[in-house]
Formats: structure tokens, sequence, C-alpha cells
């Protein structure tokens, strides 16, 4: 009989622990449940941790003895691209099935550090290719909600893991919109924090200028509380930030009024969804009934978003799994999927002698100029809100024999890596049985502001969990 | 000869830093069990990254200003992509269009050599071919994997093998001065691969060439571990590209290796085979700012380097360039020889006999401070000390007004040696020490 510890935030969970109505070996075990039900439908996780129900008893101890830190004794689940000493890490790909890493990367390290009980790693699109989650080696990951449909991807087994209530939290990588495309296709929190935030050592690496570190939570608010573990710089990482970080919970409940909230008049054009265009305008409305001031403002060159990315993206790709190959991780390049195959080439294309002008160089140029749009709009306002997918949740195989139509997917998303700003995605509703989501998205560093906002937001709405 | 080689050189500095370029291990790998100087990053394991070594930059720095090169204020890490089993990332994180340095030069005697460019690149690992257990394998040691090396391009300006070897023995001379690296060749702390090519002499040229005017090929030649070979590669690549032009055939654009038991270069890799880098900025290290304040601060470690010192010494103290050579050759030599200087300034002895007990008497400055040795000239020495070249001057002029003595001990009467000595001491000042006279006599009448 399940307790239902499991479908506890955050927030809840810490309550609990504290205040001794449950321990954290019974909130563990009553995710391992979930997890043992539903996952071989689902196909969220890769790999369980055998040792999580004996962390969380070392948790309970260190509570008895009066730790309280920030994450003690919160099961949570890491995208299968986190290394974790002694824990298989895959990648998702066939070419590392059998890894176990050597050492922990830098955020599992401080999660571990803040107490956190690693329940396993979970499924993605092979390497964090792709935008359904169905370029994993190991099988989709299937949307809890409606499991004839995609979760979204790449982070498509951590999105659903918390949809459902296999876990707390999770882990997850952002490239071009891995972390909130999923988030709005499961009613979750999904936070792409500013490049250099937070470290990406001991993280495989897909695209090394663009990739962010974040996670999937339940609520705004446990966003803010995972971010204040993980954010902050890194020795081992000298892309992240020397700025003080700030406690991203301050000002939390402050609400909107007063803010100048930018909708950029390119995102809302042909090709976006008429359902999900109502539901953001819906949500627009909520805004200007919490007090903001709504601006239409241009971002001009996000026309050019996709085609820069998908220049930039695979050339670091290449170059980033080109150490795989047969001599150290066992299996060799035979096994990479055809979507890491398609990408390898066509990096090695664009950054090859006399075509590096025409594309790599250009792309860069272009994403300066889509950079320099950003700082244009928050000179103007403090946020913009946009959607995420032009499209809802598709149906498991509807894209995959047609990649350009999948890379598509990712045009409201990638425009932020490419920029290196925030971007957080909320939960707007439902269309059908299939939930939706819009983004915020801010200036770098301004999570804070953005978990304010997504906040206010928030509070407007009924959380609905998943009957199962 | 028909042809004039124009010949290019790239040479790899391994600095002796404390960590390695990227990581905190130890870069002091020479000898070293295998595999124990490694970490997630020189490893190059997945998710490691990259973190720059800021005594490596700077000294990077050091020797391209060393070289007169200008310093660009920004800079920036390129990665250098091919496949190799001793490359463990599938690149190698390097320089390409913003190296550190531009456009410095070496003086030689009679020439300038342009430097290209100065930049910093990661060392690789070491392939060892082995047997095991009766199979024959090529075992990765990947201590050296991540140490930093500087590499010094020059432009196409040496006419031959003995300019080249001059510029390397300044290099390394002014490696050493720095205190960069012990720029050991055995070692492998410096790797020197020469580029190659000849132009008719009847084509209107003088150097240094424009790019225009270069040959429309050029060889390279790896694998050189020593100045001598460097020399006997390209003398050995300006016969074999003679006589491929005499038979009117263009030499193939390629990469040889100095194969020294054969003395001839063998092909490695010809241009169809060539790398594409598919160079592009390293995402993991934010471009690198030096400005005008930091620059004079790495110039202000730069110690007085060797052409400085010599035109100094010779200045200063009243010595000859050939004994100024000599004690400039090392740093430690030069500022023993100036303390002792210092010191033997006190008991008025003159620069000049403290270089020549330090140049004839080749003093262990390890055991014999500068102060025990001017208390050693002064005590051993009430004689003169006299100059190796003002002895060999006399002793020339007592073999030429001797030609008797000179006849005789050729004739096999040795015992007329005496007599010479005698002459040869009578030619010197009063007092000096006749050390070293009959072994000149005996030399001059072999
Ligand atoms: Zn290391």
């Amino acid at each position: 009989m399940n307790n239902g510890l499991n479908t506890l935030t955050i927030r809840e969970s810490l309550e609990g622990l504290r205040n001794k109505e449950f321990s954290s070996v019974e909130l563990t075990r009553a995710c391992l449940d979930q997890i043992k039900k539903y996952n071989s439908d689902i196909n969220a996780f890769l790999t369980i941790n055998e040792r999580a129900i004996n962390e969380a008893r070392r948790a309970d101890e260190a509570r008895e003895n009066g730790s309280d830190s920030p994450l003690l004794g919160i099961p949570i689940a890491l995208k299968d691209m986190f290394l974790t000493k002694g824990l298989r890490t895959t990648a998702a790909s066939h070419v590392l099935e059998n890894y176990i890493p050597q050492y922990d990367s830098t955020v599992v390290q401080k999660l571990k550090d803040a107490g956190a009980i690693i329940l396993g790693k979970t499924n993605h699109d092979a390497w964090a290719h792709g935008s359904s989650g169905e370029n994993s080696d190991f099988g989709p990951t299937k949307n809890p909600w409606n499991k004839e449909y995609v979760p979204g991807g790449s982070s498509s087994g951590s999105a659903a893991s918390v949809a459902a209530d296999m876990t707390i939290a999770s882990t997850g990588t952002d490239t071009g919109g891995s972390i909130r495309l999923p988030a709005s296709f499961t009613n979750t929190v999904g936070l792409k924090p500013t490049y250099g935030l937070v470290s990406r050592y001991g993280i495989i690496a897909m695209a090394s200028s663009l990739d962010s570190i974040g996670h999937f939570t339940k609520t705004v608010e446990d966003s803010a509380i995972f971010l204040n573990v993980t954010a902050g710089n890194d020795p081992m990482d000298a892309t992240t930030t020397k700025n003080k970080i700030p406690n991203h919970l301050e000002d939390l409940d402050k609400g909107v009024k007063g803010f100048k909230i930018g909708v950029p008049k390119e995102y809302f054009t042909q090709g976006l969804d008429s359902n999900i265009k109502k539901n953001i305008e819906g949500a627009i409305k909520k805004f200007e009934e919490l007090g903001a001031e709504i601006i239409e403002i241009s971002l001009p060159h996000t026309e050019y978003g996709i085609a820069c990315y998908y220049i930039i993206q695979p050339s670091e790709v290449s170059s980033n799994l080109a150490r795989y190959d047969g001599i150290r991780y066992g299996n060799d390049r035979t096994r990479f999927g055809d979507e890491a195959v398609r990408r390898i080439i066509l990096g090695t294309f664009t950054l090859s002698s006399g075509y590096y002008e025409a594309y790599y160089k250009k792309a860069m140029q272009a994403r300066t100029l889509i950079r320099q749009d950003f700082e244009e709009a928050f000179k103007k306002v403090d946020a913009i809100i946009s959607p995420v997918s032009p499209t809802p949740p598709w149906e498991l195989g509807e894209k995959v024999d047609d990649p350009l139509k999948m890379y598509l997917s990712d045009v409201y998303t990638v425009i932020a890596n490419l920029a290196g700003i925030p971007g957080l995605a909320v939960p707007s509703g439902f269309i059908g049985d299939l939930p939706t989501g819009f983004q915020i998205l801010g200036p770098q560093f301004s999570e804070k502001l953005l978990f304010r906002i997504g906040h206010a937001f928030e509070q407007t709405q009924e959380r609905k969990v998943l009957e199962k | 000869m028909k042809y004039q080689p124009i010949i290019g050189l790239e040479t790899h500095v391994e600095l002796k830093t404390k960590s390695k370029m990227f990581c905190s291990c130890s870069a002091d790998y020479f000898g070293k069990e295998p595999n124990t100087y490694v970490c997630p990053v020189c490893l190059g394991l997945p998710g490691a990254l990259p973190v720059p070594n800021k005594t490596a930059i700077e000294w990077c720095i050091k020797i391209a200003l060393a070289l007169n090169c200008k310093i660009s204020n920004i800079s920036k890490f390129d990665r250098k992509n091919y496949f190799y089993p001793d490359l463990p990332k599938g690149y190698q994180i390097s320089q390409y269009d913003e190296p550190f340095g531009l456009e410095g030069n070496i003086k030689l005697k009679t020439k300038n050599i342009r430097i290209r460019r100065v930049h910093m690149e990661e060392d690789t690992g070491k392939l060892l071919h082995a047997n095991v257990g009766g199979k024959k394998v090529s075992l990765i040691d990947f201590n050296r994997s991540g140490v930093p090396l500087v590499e010094i391009v020059t432009e196409p300006d040496f006419e031959n093998a003995p300019q080249v070897a001059e510029y390397l023995q300044k290099l390394q001379q002014i490696i050493r001065y720095l205190d960069v690296s012990n720029a050991d060749m055995e070692k492998g702390d410096m790797r020197l691969e020469p580029n190659i090519s000849l132009v008719s002499r009847i084509s209107n040229f003088q150097f240094p060439i424009s790019s225009e005017n270069l040959p429309k090929y050029k060889v390279e030649v790896k694998n050189i571990n020593s100045f001598r070979f460097v020399a006997r590669a390209i003398e050995a690549e300006i016969i074999r590209q003679g006589e491929l032009l005499n038979r009117d055939e263009t030499p193939t654009q390629e990469t040889r290796g100095w194969d020294e038991k054969k003395g001839t270069t063998v092909s490695q890799r010809s241009k169809e085979e060539a790398h594409d880098y598919r160079y592009f900025p390293e995402p993991d290290i934010p471009p690198i700012t030096f400005g005008l304040r930091e620059i004079r601060a790495v110039r202000e470690q730069i110690p007085e380097l060797p052409d400085e010192k010599r035109k100094r010494f010779e200045k200063e103290y009243g010595l000859s360039s050939h004994d100024v050579d000599i004690l400039t050759r090392e740093r430690s030599a030069a500022d023993y020889y100036e303390q002792a200087v210092k010191d033997g300034s006190k008991h008025s002895l003159t620069p000049k006999k403290i270089a020549n007990y330090i140049i004839n008497k080749k003093p262990d400055m390890d055991k014999t401070v500068p102060g025990e040795l001017v208390e050693l000239i002064l005590v051993t020495h009430q004689t003169t000390e006299v100059s190796s070249e003002e002895l060999k001057q006399a002793v020339r002029q007592v073999l030429l007004e001797n030609p008797k003595a000179v006849g005789d001990y050729k004739a096999g009467k040795t015992q007329v040696l005496g007599f010479l000595i005698g002459k040869v001491r009578a030619q010197l000042p009063p007092k000096s020490s006749s050390e070293g006279i009959r072994e000149l006599i005996e030399q001059a009448l072999k």
C-alpha cells in the first residue's frame, strides 16, 4: 500500500522529515516502490542505486545527530549524463553501456554533500541528442500522462520520473531545450540556469558552449531550493561564474506587481500551435491581473536561431564524442546510434577546412546578434514570456523518421542557450490530457527573478497530480 | 650547388611548471611509473574539463617577450582535432589564430631569424610498444599527457644547417636563462621539426623570402632528438631533394621521419593523408586577456638575456668575446663569475684574472662559493695568470723563432722541450704560472 510520500515536494518532504512525521528511509522506499511499479511501463530509469536505502538510513542518522543540510534525506534522480562514482553511467548509449565512472561530477558531489539520496540514473536521448527521448539506445521513455505520447527530450526520464512521482526531484542537462521542453510536456517545473552558474565538471559533454546544468521539480519553490545547492563557482570548470550566489528563495513571495514582462512578437507567428497560443495568452492575462505590465518586444534574429544552433552544436558534439574511440570504453564507434552519427558527420563537415568560414564562423556571428537582441530587450523589460514547444507532445514514433521536423521543435528553446541566459519552464495547464507550459527568460544570473515570477503564476494554478 | 635551401623550424619546449597545463597533476613525469601522474582531466575521461595553468601561460608569454614578440592582449585556446591513441580526448588543446606571441626574432651572428609565432599547447601521452605474454602490444602512458608545451615557429629564414644549429643553441640558452624549462634534448624537453625545400639559385630571390616566392612544396622532418641530428637530417634532405630536382621531379609535399641508423629521412605521411585538424575555439576555456600592466609584470621578471649579458661583460670587464661566450653560456656561471668579481675587487683581483682562472681551471661551482674561489686565486696563485690567448701567442712566437729546436724535437730529441718551455716563460710576465705550456707546445708540434 502506497503511503503517498513519493508525491511530496522537496519543501513538504523536508518539513515532514524535520517534524519526524516520517523518515528518509520511508520516503526513499516510497519512491523506490513507485519506480518498481511503473518503470517497466514508463522506462524512466536505466539504473537503480542499490545503496539508496542505506544512504537514506545514514541521512536519518545524521538528522538524529542534529544535521539539517539543505537536502538531507531527499531522494532524487540523476540524468545518466551525470558521472556517479561507482554507479554505471551510460549517456543512454550502447557505447558506454558498461561504464562505471571513477569520480563524481561536481553537482553530484554537491547534492550528496547536501544530503540528497541518489535513487538512480534516468533515461534520455543518447548523448542528450533529441527532443523526444526516442533516441535513447535503451528504448524510449513514455509520457506518464499518456503513454502513447513522448515526454519530450532529451531529459525524458528525469521529467517523467518527477511527473510520475518516482522521485521528489531530478537533474537534467539543457543544451537546446532538453530540460524546458520535457518539463512543459510533463507538467513539471524545469530550470535551465545561466551558462556558467552551475558546474559542468563531470557531466558528459554534449556541446560545451551551450550545455547548462539544471533540474526538474514539482514546484518553482523546489527549483529554487535545488539551485541553492548546485549553483556556484567550481575551480574545476573555468567557465563557471565567480559571482557571489544569492539565496534564490529570497523574495519568492513578493509577486510581480510593477514588473515589465516582454512578449516577443516573433514567437507568436505561424508555426505555433493554436492551443498553445491560447494557453499562453491565458497566462499573459494572469500576469496582467497580478499587476505586471505586458510589453510587446522584438527579437529580430530569432529566425536564425535553429540554423545557428544546428551548426554550433554538432560541431562541438563531433569533437566531444571523439574520445569514445573504442580504445578505452569497451564499445567502439559502431555502437553509436543514428542521431549521434548524424551529428558527428554534420559537425565534422561544418568544421572542415574550407567550410569553417562559411558555417561555424557565420553561426558564431549570428550567435552574437542573438545575444544582442536579448541585451536590447532587457533594457525595456525585466523578463520575457515565450512558448517552449511549438506543438503539444507528439505521438511516439511520429517524428523519428524526420530529423529536421524533430529539430524544429527546439525553435523557441535554443535561443536561450545561444544567448547563455536562464529559462524557467512552468506548467500552465493541459491541452486534452497532455500538459503544456511556457518559459520565462531573463538576463544572465536573474534566476531569482524568474523564480519570483514563476512562483507568482504557480500560486494562481492548482497543481494537478497524476492519479496512479 | 645549384639549389638554395630554404628552411623553417618548429620547436616544442616542454615547460617545467609544477603542475600540468590543465589539471593539478605533477608535470615532473620523467622516469616515473607509467600512469601514476594522472587524473580525469589528463586522462580525458568523460565530463572532465580543462582549467588553464596561469604560471604556464605567464612562462609562455615570458618566452615570447624574450624572443621580442608582440603579445596579443586577447588570446584564446583552440581545439586541434585528430585521432591518435596517445591523445585521450581526440583533440589537443592548442592555439590556432590568436597565439600569445607574434612576430619576434632571434639574431644570429650574421643573420636575423624571424619568429612567426609563440603559442601554448598540451603534450600527449606516450605509446610504448612491448611484448606482454608473448603478444605484441602497444601500451599508453598518460603521465606526459597535458604537460605544458610552448611551440616556437620561425619564418623560412634559414639558409643552411649551421644556421639552424646556431639558432637552436641560442634558443636553448634563452629558455634556460628564463628558467622555464630544462630544455634537455635527451629528455624530450625540446623537440625539433625543420621544414626544408630548395629553390634554383638561378631564380631571382633573396632572404627573407616572400611567400609568393616560396617553392610549391615543403618537406617537414620529425623524430629528431638532438641538435646534431637536426643538422644531419637537413643535409640529407638537401641532397635527396636536390637529386629529385636534378631529374626534373618536384619533391612531394610530405612529412618525413629522420632515421638515424640509415642516415636518411623516410616518408611518413603525404599531403593527401595530411590531417584536417578542424580547429575551433575551445569552448571550455574563456578567452584570456592580458592587459599592459600584466605584460609589464611578466617583462619585469625576465632576467638579463645572453646577448645583453655578453655585451655588458665585454664592456664592463674588458673580456674577449671568446671568454665572454664561455662565461655566459649558463646564467648560473655568469652570476657566479660576477659575484667572484665583486668579492675579488676587495683584494684588487681584476675581472680578467678571475675570468682566466675560471676558464682555465674550471672550478666546481657547486662546491666552491665565489668568496672561496677568490681566496683560492689569491693563495695558490702568487703568480700572474695569463689568458689562454696570450699563452698560445707566446708559444707560436717561440716555435717560430727557434726552428732548430723544433727540428730536433720532431727528429725525436724530446729533451729540447725544457728549453722551449723556458723560452715561452721568458715571453710571459714575471711570476706567470707555467702550467699548460708543455701541453700547448706538444700539441703544436704534433
Ligand atoms: Zn591530471
